[in-house]
């Protein structure tokens, strides 16, 4: 049996190091707050592990499925016979697997902040709100019950809109921050709508009873969410859309992903972890969540995932090649890596080999968050060294930065999809899934491949190579890597990056439950492997050396340049909407008539009460034998009231 | 004999320490501060001792009665007692009879104590006026001020006044029915005209007590009169107290004229919530803004009691729960600033936070709670209370109050603004805490926050019913 106690303790000893380290920090533990959050964590990750191996090794697996287990679990808010409120855990695969790579991830990022945030004037601060936003992550994964999820998410939005707005004396940062809230919460409306929709019609909250009811077509509740339909939908695949909303707000699908590049103004080892490895993820992950009842219930719903994870895939790629600043590619990068897990959950199917897609994903979430974790932090070893975030002045930082070089590197070929490396193995699973299903999602796919290896390589050798290194001016006297606890959680995560691929996913984590042993098809891999190959090499050429070849290329590509490097005026377009259109026609008209009207009515009121209030001070005179008689008549009133008229 | 000692036990507990502060005064006098720890040591203990032994049982031929829920009520009053203890620590430690003090409010406790458990309205009216008249004593206690002689006289000859007329009451009850049992009556109340007659009157005693509108007149000069530590006493605990008893004589005994009194209740509360607000806007005192924010508050328990239910009771003794905490740590943290600057006036609380953020955050918390903002507890009572009084679908009313709840959502704010946001070129200076006044602003706190989010609170009070 699973021990609760040390499950419990996983998501408990971050929220205690973010009670510690936000009630005393910034008094007690000005310095040894990155120690106490880093230790704290590095428990929880270890209980995690702990439980991933007890979970897949020893206790999950019955009958040859895994389990889902809930091995805690209370009721909260009890809202009728059946429907409540309960914070519990759910223990399934997924859900393990996520535990390891939210804990392992974020001890990284602790890890490595101990040198990256030095000297920071709210060190402590930072910490805690690292540790709160490590407890609302794995709460979210654990969660049994859909609104504890909700609860979770709304959790997770708060720590990252603090965390990207932690140097809040920057504009930007604020701005950005303020963005990135409003997105997701709009995002989040939807997911709440389809919430209430999926609880409305299936009568419960809880993940496992709502599965059930809403994939076995003889039940009550089932029937009746595919009865009621709206707009030609039924309300199941309506409540299903909703959800993905939510996660398409999360996970920064197009055409809710603007808030993404912006929210890299945050600390860079906080990018790493929020919005590279894990809470961007959460969208997949609440999509795999449910997966049983888009395959089976609202196979609608899942195309629209596919679709959106696909476009979205191809669209950031583009843009990413064009990016300047590092963290945007990255970010650009992520946002594309997310497509592809979004629709690799599309195209799959549920149960058995159908089910690849599924085990693919899921793969692709673990490599992913190694690799991208390790390429931001790599990105944030040459901004600590450079103090910029721009390409052009970077180049030849390989002579300073020999471990972030190599790891670097390695990070490249792995989301490049170079074998051996990781990501290799889960992209090819993704590949083959959709070439399966669905040859335009399977074309897109292919083209975002090699356009991937493309903006990778362009990004590496820009950084370490272009120019030679002594036209470098070296930003700062001291040692470039800054230490040990920098260079520690690099090569940590390159290992994952290198050899995360060899792990038999399919033997873990699979739609139903059951493991299934994916077959390789290496003829299959020449092709995406090859388009890897030419697009590293057109960056190697391109940017190898300093030469104007990339200004005449991205001339003769002209218009369509410009516009993929502003991102295809997708900010332009939501400010035109927010501001020339709700502003105008909704705003203003709310304005004026908030102004007048409601204005008006309050101060009306105010007036009255001023009066009546003048009037009636003559009542609280402050003579006693006043009051009495004010008493007597009262009472009076009162038993004349209510005998004769008011029976 | 034995179970005398078991069903009594709360009200022989306070007896005790009522005679063990007589037995101080013997000697040559103790010191303020060691007397006050060893006040706050046996309140501790009283309040501690409520938990256990709880049993069900009626005494004196039923004219006293007991069950678990009541051992819960008054556990509730013992630990507002026990938190008055710890705040007022700065006013208690100057004052010159602190024994006298405490000897009265416990007797005032101790009535409060036998009218909860009244099981006949002799009895009731006994332990009503023995849980009134030292009160009228501990306004006095500024014994310097004019003023607070004044509210002690206001309060004596209205609760006079009032006493009578609740006597008339009782025996037109008595006259019309032949008994003044509370297990008896049920069955003989008919509501006929004589009977309202009765009843009315009787009910004009609660809203004496429990300051309805318009039978609140004194409260204002009361309140503004006494120390703080009386104040608080009279707006939390003896309220409370009041409100417990009422429900169990609106649902006991007259649940046969349940319409009637349905009524009242509600024009009353529409119009106490709306009078209170209307006045706590204006305030600039914060005892007299406390005091008319506490009246809306009234208003607000009665929506709960309108519901007529189990849940009724559940949703107000668990307010009351909640209120005590947050009443407590506002008037506590006044009191705190009042004793060491003599600053009384909301405009001088402005730039507070500048200087004294501990006691900011804690009004603060205490002023959200009062105003139900969540996620704070008084956000969990109210909802209770509005539930509990939308059982009966009367939806205008229910509209009605939580149109009340926006409004005092403005006042309240108002001084968490002042504390805040609004510049002062001189704030009150720092002011040093007394540790008890500390330790029993955090035990609010921490029920403000968590008797809210545990719901096994609610749970554990609606399991008794």
């Amino acid at each position: 049996m699973l021990n609760n106690t040390y499950l419990m303790l996983i998501p408990l000893l971050p929220l205690a190091g973010f009670v510690l380290l936000g009630l005393f920090g910034r008094k007690y533990f000005k310095n040894s707050s990155g120690i106490i959050g880093t230790i704290l964590l590095l428990a929880s990750a270890l209980l995690a592990i702990y439980t991933a191996y007890q979970y897949f090794f020893q206790v999950g697996k019955v009958n040859g499925f895994y389990q889902k287990i809930i091995p805690f679990q209370y009721t909260w808010l009890q809202f009728s016979e059946g429907v409540s409120i309960n914070m519990g855990a759910l223990i399934d695969p997924i859900s393990v697997m996520m535990l390891v790579v939210i804990t392992f991830v974020s001890l990284m990022v602790h890890i490595y902040s101990l040198g990256y945030m030095k000297g920071e004037e709210r060190f402590s601060t930072y910490y805690s709100f690292l540790g709160l936003f490590t407890f609302s992550m794995l709460g979210l994964v654990m969660s049994s019950n859909i609104f504890q999820i909700y609860i979770f998410w709304e959790l997770v939005g708060i720590s990252s809109f603090l965390l990207i707005g932690f140097y809040y004396e920057k504009p930007s940062a604020v701005a950005a921050c303020k963005k990135a809230f409003i997105v997701t919460r709009f995002a989040d409306l939807g997911f709440l709508i389809g919430i209430l929709i999926l609880s409305f019609y299936s009568g419960t909250l809880d993940f496992n009873t709502l599965i059930e009811r809403l994939t076995s077509p003889d039940s009550s509740q089932f029937q009746a969410a595919i009865a009621s339909s709206f707009l030609g939908m039924s309300a199941l695949t309506w409540g299903m859309v909703l959800v993905f909303m939510g996660g398409a707000g999360k996970s920064a699908m197009l055409p809710l992903h603007i808030w993404l590049p912006d929210a890299m103004e945050g600390p860079t080892p906080v990018s790493a972890l929020i919005h590279a490895a894990t809470m961007v993820v959460a969208g997949v992950y609440l999509v795999a969540r449910l997966f049983p009842v888009f395959a089976l219930s609202a196979p609608e719903a899942l195309t629209l995932v596919a679709y959106v994870g696909a476009i979205t895939a191809l669209f950031a790629a583009v843009i990413a090649c064009t990016q300047t600043d590092i963290k945007r590619v990255l970010a650009f990068s992520t946002i594309s890596q997310i497509g592809y897990m979004m629709f690799a959950l599309g195209v799959a199917g549920y149960g058995g080999e159908a089910g690849l897609g599924f085990t693919a994903s899921m793969f692709h979430l673990f490599t992913h968050a190694m690799f991208k974790a390790l390429l931001f932090l790599g990105a944030g070893s040459v901004i600590h060294f450079i103090h910029s975030n721009e390409m052009k002045d970077m180049g030849g930082l390989r002579k300073y930065l020999p471990v972030t070089h190599i790891t670097f590197l390695v990070a490249c070929l792995a989301i490049s999809g170079i074998p051996p490396f990781a990501g290799f193995f889960s992209k090819e699973e993704i590949l083959f899934a959709a070439s399966q299903h669905n040859q335009a999602v399977y074309w897109i796919g292919l083209i975002t491949s090699g356009l991937t290896a493309f903006y990778m390589f362009r990004l590496y050798f820009s950084i370490f190579w272009n120019k030679a290194p002594s036209t470098l001016e070296r930003a700062r006297g001291e040692a470039g890597e800054g230490g040990f606890v920098m260079i520690l959680p690099l090569i940590l995560l390159a290992i994952g990056a290198a050899f995360a691929g060899f792990i038999p996913f399919g033997n873990f984590v699979t739609s139903d439950g059951k493991s299934f042993e994916p077959v390789s098809h290496w003829q299959f891999s020449v092709l995406p492997v090859a388009l890897g190959l030419i697009g590293i090499f057109i960056a190697w050429r391109m940017y190898k050396k300093e030469n104007n070849l990339p200004d005449k290329i991205s001339a003769s590509f002209g218009g369509f340049y410009k516009a993929a490097y502003n991102k295809f005026y997708f900010d332009e377009l939501y400010l035109f909407i927010t501001k020339k259109i709700v502003f105008n026609l909704i705003g203003r008209p709310a304005a004026w008539f908030d102004r007048n009207v409601v204005n008006g009515l309050v101060n009306a009121t105010g007036n009255t009460t001023e009066k009546v209030s003048t009037k009636i001070k003559g009542i609280q005179s402050g003579k006693v034998q006043q009051y009495g008689l004010y008493f007597l008549v009262a009472t009076i009133t009162m038993a004349v009231l209510f005998i004769y008229w008011w029976k | 004999m034995n179970e005398f000692i078991s069903l009594m036990k709360p009200e022989l507990i306070v007896t005790f320490i009522i005679f063990v502060l007589l037995f101080t005064k013997l000697g040559k006098g103790v010191k303020n501060s060691s007397l006050l720890n060893l006040i706050q040591v046996l309140l501790l203990l009283n309040f501690a001792a409520g938990f256990f032994f709880n049993k069900e049982g009626s005494l004196f031929g039923g004219m006293y009665h007991t069950d678990t829920l009541i051992a819960v009520q008054k556990n509730i009053l013992s630990l507002g007692v026990y938190l008055i203890s710890l705040l007022f620590a700065d006013w208690f430690k100057k004052t010159e009879h602190l024994s006298e003090f405490f000897i009265l409010l416990l007797s005032a406790l101790l009535g409060m104590f036998f009218l909860i458990s009244s099981g006949n309205f002799l009895m009731f009216f006994l332990s009503l006026e023995l849980a009134t008249i030292p009160v009228a004593a501990m306004a006095n206690f500024d014994l310097h001020k004019k003023i607070s002689s004044e509210g002690a006289m206001k309060f004596i000859l209205s609760s006079a006044f009032s006493s009578g007329i609740l006597l008339f009451g009782i025996s037109l009850i008595y006259g019309a029915t032949g008994t003044i049992s509370f297990t008896e009556l049920p069955a003989l109340i008919t509501a006929s005209p004589f009977q309202i007659l009765a009843f009315v009157f009787l009910f004009t005693a609660f809203a004496f007590k429990m300051s309805i509108v318009p039978f609140h007149l004194w409260t204002a000069d009361v309140y503004e009169g006494s120390p703080m530590a009386t104040t608080s006493f009279l707006s939390v605990i003896s309220k409370g107290a009041v409100a417990f008893i009422f429900i169990t004589v609106l649902y006991k005994v007259f649940q046969p004229m349940q319409e009637v009194w349905y009524n009242m209740i509600m024009l009353l509360s529409i119009i106490t919530m709306i009078t209170g607000n209307l006045f706590a806007l204006r305030q600039q005192n914060i005892k007299r803004f406390l005091a008319f924010s506490s009246i809306a508050q009234v208003g607000f328990i009665l929506v709960g009691i309108s519901g007529n239910s189990p849940e009724g009771l559940t949703s107000v003794v668990y307010f009351v729960l909640i209120y005590v905490f947050s009443n407590l740590a506002a008037f506590g943290v006044a009191a705190t600033i009042s004793s060491n600057t003599g600053k009384e006036n909301i405009s001088d609380y402005k730039g507070f936070y500048q200087t004294n953020p501990f006691l900011t955050w804690i009004m603060a918390l205490a002023l959200f709670s009062l105003a139900g903002i969540p996620p704070t507890a008084g956000f969990f009572g109210k909802l209770f209370l509005l539930k509990s009084g939308a059982a009966n679908a009367n939806y205008l009313f229910i509209t009605i109050a939580a149109l009340n709840l926006i409004v005092s959502l403005y006042y309240y704010l108002r001084v968490i603004r002042s504390m805040f946001m609004d510049k002062n070129e001189e704030p009150i200076g720092k002011i040093k805490v007394q540790l008890s006044t500390k330790f029993g602003m955090y035990l609010c706190a921490a029920g403000i926050v968590f008797a809210g989010i545990f719901s096994w609170v609610y749970d554990y009070i609606q399991s008794l019913m």
